[in-house]
This record gives C-alpha cells, structure tokens and sequence, in this order.
C-alpha cells in the first residue's frame, strides 16, 4: 500500500510540475462569467454555490481528473460527482469549456425540454456521473465508485464535491464510515465549506465545526486549504500519503469574484437584475 | 395444495443459491448488504466469495447509493436488505441513485410482506408495492415461488436496468413449472376458467389456486393468472380476464393502496370496467404470527373464495 502511495505520489508531483495555475484561473474566470450569463437567461439558478464551487471545479477538471471529453464513458475514466447538485450550472460551463458538449447548449440551461436541468442528469449530459439534486447522495455513490476500483483493481480515482450544509444529511456520515472501513485510498472528498446554507450560516442553523476534525474522527486523512486557491487545492487533491481516504475542506465564499454577492446569504438563488449582471460580469473581467 | 403432504419452500434459498450459480460465472455479480448478511441468506455467497460481499453496516441510504456507484464501476449489484428497510429507508436513493439514474442495480427487499409477523408493523414491508411501483423506470418483480425465484434472479443479472426483486420468506409450495417464461408485461395463465379470474403474486398464488379448487366444488371456474410483474403490468392479461370473465379478484400480501389491486384497477376501469375485489393488507397489523396475519387479513383460499363468489 505505502509502495504504491509512494508511487503515485511522485507521479501526481511530475504531473503537477505542467500545471500552469494562471491558465486555471483564466478557465475560473470564463466559468464564473458564464454561470452569471446562465443564470441571467435563464431566470433561475443557485448563482453563489456556483461562484463558491467554481476553483474546486476548474482545479478538478482543468488539472487534476483523467477524463475524455470525447469518450466521457470510458471504464477507467477517474469518477467526479457534484453531490450538491443544485450547483449544476457551474458543473455545465466546467464541462462545456473542457468540450463534453457544446457551449451553446449552455444557453438552453433550464429552459423547456433542454438536457440541461437544474440538477444535473448522467442520462442526459456526458460527463455526469450520477443524478444528484437531493442532498446526501452523491458520497455514498462515490463510495462505490471507489469500491468497484478497488475490486476490479482499476486504478481509477474518485472524487465528490459536497456542499458544507449538505453534511447535515446523516447519509454522508454513513458513507464516510463505508470509505474508512474499506480503505478506500483512492476516494477524495472535497467539502466546498463557504458556511452558508438556503436561510442562513451553517454555524446558526446546524453547527458542523470542529469539522476537521470530524473527518478525522471518521477516518479520513483531513486537509483544510483556500478553495479559491488554484496551487492550494492541486496540493490538497494529491493522492493518499496514509492510505486512508482524503477530505479536503476547502474553504470557499458563496458569490466569490461578485463583490455584492460575496457572503450574503440571500444569494443562494437570488437572480440578479440586469444591472447587477453587468456589474457582476464587469467586476469578473478584472 | 398446502396440506401437510405439500413440501413448501423459503425463496430466499433459492435466491441465494441462484446467485452463486451466476457469481461462479460472472465476476460481475456483488452482493451487498446492511448487516444482513445471515437474513438475506448470504452466508453461502461470503464463503465462497468473500470480497464480493460488501457489507456496509446498518445504513440503508449508504446501502443503496454504494449500490449505485458500485453499477457506476462495471459491477452488478444485488443490493440485499429486509425490505422494510430499504424500500422505506432508502426511497429517496432507490428513485434518484438507481431508477433515476438508470443505473443496473438490483434491488432484493428480503422479507417481504408480513413475513416477520410478531415483530409488528416496523418489520413489515406492506407499503412497498405502492412505493416502488410509483417510481419511473423501476421494474418491480414478485417471485412465487423457488423456480420462478430463480428465473427472476437469472433475469435481473442479465437484463440492464433498475429492479425491485421482492423476494418472499412465508414457505410456499412450488406453484410454476420450472421452464415457465419470465419477462416483464406477461403474466402466466396457471389455472382456465371464465367465471371469474383471481390475479395473484408472490406468496398469494398457492393460495389463489387452493381457492380456484374450492370454487370449482362449487361449479364455479375461476380463472387463475400469476403476475410476477407488477410493473410493468400484463395489459393483455388484464384486459382478457375483463372481456372473458365476470369480475377480477387481485390479491397480494401488501396493502391495496397503490400495488398490485390498484395497478389492475387502474387498467380495468380506464379500457373495460368489470366488478372488482382487491385482496390485501388493510392498515398496520396487529401482534400475530405471519400465517394468522394472513388469515386475519383474509388472505387465504377461504377469503379470495369468498371474494370470488360475490362476482361470479
């Protein structure tokens, strides 16, 4: 186990060496423009979880997962799974700008018929790994993805986002045990920690600190890093050094890179007016 | 055909069985299960294949959605719990991680009906016929006895797709021949007759034919039909019964709101409306064994008998 760790670990080091963080920051930018532009057509969405969500993405995506967009289904592709759904737009302008489907699908996002749901459906759109929409089920699917790995002995990676509020469900606690009882080293989950939930502060409505250390008592190997921090979140998404599975908390600000949507609550899904779209959208060319 | 001298079965041994049989030829096939390793008869299965017995504790929405990605990952799950417990603990996972998401998981709800009887209406699994057969894209599939449980195993390994297999424990004798077809939308005609016709599943069918033959002493000729399907339905099946005969009788070991009964009412009454009965469990049970429940309930050859009377 420890061999092998050695050995991936050197090779996530070679393969971060051609990152080039300033091109994941130009991708956040783009993603973050587009998700405002999405919302504003489509008179809907969950605009600050996007723009909290969108480095861990852009990381994920830009950087880090072994996925082809032109064959989304391949067997040994690693697994990514957005469990809080609810942020699909963000997840759709990620895997537009990386060519799973076309960018001009994007404008169809929520609107009649289109594939693009306001959750997000692995029937409907490459790329997607499961449906999520209700919290608490994207972990435990992630948990078999790693447990179907380990079993065939594929050296495929998984990884989950999970939204801080969503660790209120009991269900990810139960897929936490699941992952620390079979050792499931190639498992990361990454908690977009931006402590707001719909009404209000997590701490307020359900506290989820020490959470750290919460993972840690479940088992996991714990890192805690800016999730606005491209480098930060390429060290924190290396692979097991311990052979336990990985928590990344990654903390985050719901509405980042919007100055007035920044840590305010009521944009969760607010809409902004088309006033507020074109300052926002001046304030992410900066 | 339930007097002593009639040898009857637990299908859970047949399931079991059945599924090593197809995990010696497929390494596809993983059970997984939620402590319930001896009650979903898996004993057998870890001997034999220990690393393709997933235990995940007692965490039923964990249960399902490790079910989910473990499909996700090449594999094909049996995913195997009381089904109490994970039709009731686990819908929201059964709708959006499998049927949803269409993914091959095959979902075995053990204990079924009121098969754990004194245990009260906790155990029981009576609302599960409704729940599942409410979901989209979610085959619900009620075996009637060994033979037509081993078919139904074999079917679900073979065929991709989301499926409730609801696997009975009350012992019934065998009621289908061995080489009976199993596929989803057809029933199987056991029993002619075109007074009456008696449409029954799982642990009902023994007991729908024990019924058929009391009516005959009464010159009454009660057609039987099993339908191991409850979705999709036999339509053909159905709609024949109401043309053909006076009136249906459904039975199941369920409640009548939304499983079998409806399913078949919903069907007559939109294409041919015929006088119907609709045999079930009616609210939760008092303390009893599951063979008093079920005479309690009246579902036994006296009660679909008499059922079958008031439309013949």
């Amino acid at each position: 186990m420890l061999l092998a760790d050695t050995h991936t670990a050197a090779a996530w080091a070679a393969r971060k060496d051609g990152i080039d963080v300033a091109e994941l920051e130009a991708m956040a930018t783009d993603v973050r423009r587009t998700v405002v532009t999405m919302v504003d057509r489509a008179g809907l969405g969950h605009i600050g979880g996007d723009l909290s969500v969108t480095d861990i993405l852009v990381t994920l995506f830009g950087a880090v997962l072994d996925v082809d967009p032109t064959d989304p289904a391949r067997p040994d592709r690693d697994r990514f799974i957005l469990s809080k759904g609810h942020c699909a737009g963000a997840l759709y302008a990620t895997l537009a700008h990386c060519g799973f489907f076309p960018r001009a699908s994007l404008d169809t996002f929520m609107a009649p018929l289109s594939a693009l749901n306001g959750h997000p459906n692995r029937v409907k759109v490459p790329g997607v790994e499961t449906n999520t929409g209700p919290l608490g089920h994207g972990f435990p699917v992630a948990v078999g993805c790693a447990l179907a790995a380990q079993l065939k002995d594929l050296d495929y990676r998984t990884y989950v986002v999970l939204g801080d509020g969503e660790l209120q469900e009991g269900s990810n606690w139960e897929a936490a045990m699941t992952a620390a009882h079979y050792d499931l080293d190639r498992l990361t989950a990454i908690v977009d920690r931006n402590r707001l939930q719909q009404g209000a502060g997590t701490e307020d409505t359900k506290q989820l600190e020490p959470l750290a250390d919460k993972w840690t008592a479940f088992g996991f190997e714990t890192r805690t890093v800016d999730g606005h921090d491209h480098a930060q979140l390429l060290d924190a998404l290396e692979p097991s050094r311990t052979g336990r599975p990985v928590a990344v908390i990654a903390n985050t600000i719901k509405g980042k890179g919007v100055s007035f949507m920044e840590d305010r609550v009521e944009w969760h899904h607010k809409v902004p007016s088309a006033d507020q779209v074109r300052t926002a959208l001046q304030e992410l060319a900066r | 055909m339930t007097s002593q001298l009639v040898q009857t079965y637990d299908c859970r041994q047949a399931f079991a069985e059945t599924l090593i049989e197809l995990a010696r030829a497929d390494e596809r096939i993983v059970a997984v299960c939620n402590d319930s390793v001896g009650s979903s008869n898996l004993v057998g299965f870890r001997e034999q294949f220990p690393d393709r017995l997933i235990n995940v504790g007692i965490a039923e929405q964990d249960l399902v959605g490790v079910g989910a990605g473990l499909a996700n990952g090449g594999l094909i799950p049996f995913v195997s719990a009381a089904a109490p417990f994970l039709t009731g603990r686990a819908l929201e996972q059964i709708k959006a991680d499998v049927a949803y998401s269409n993914t091959h998981v095959v979902l075995c709800g053990q204990s079924p009906g009121v098969a754990y009887g004194e245990l009260g209406p906790t155990h029981h699994s009576i609302e599960d016929l409704s729940w599942t057969r409410a979901i989209d894209n979610l085959k619900v599939l009620v075996p009637a006895d060994p033979a037509q449980t081993r078919a139904a195993v074999r079917w679900a390994a073979a065929n991709p797709g989301p499926l409730y297999l609801r696997v009975p424990r009350l012992k019934v004798p065998e009621v289908t021949p061995e080489d009976a077809p199993l596929e989803p939308g057809r029933a199987l005609r056991l029993i002619d007759g075109d007074d009456v016709t008696v449409i029954a599943l799982g642990t009902m069918v023994s007991r729908a034919l024990d019924a058929a033959e009391r009516l005959r002493a009464d010159g009454i000729s009660a057609r039987v039909v099993n339908m191991p399907f409850v979705d999709p339905l036999d339509v053909t099946a159905v709609l024949d019964a109401a043309r053909e005969t006076r009136g249906i009788v459904t039975v199941e070991e369920a409640v009548t709101t939304g499983g079998l009964g409806a399913a078949v009412a919903t069907l007559v009454a939109e294409h041919h409306p015929v006088p119907m009965r609709i045999l079930g469990v009616s609210g939760f049970a008092p303390t009893g064994s599951a063979t008093y429940l079920l005479d309690h309930f009246g579902l036994n050859a006296d009660g679909i008998a008499a059922a079958a009377h008031e439309l013949a």
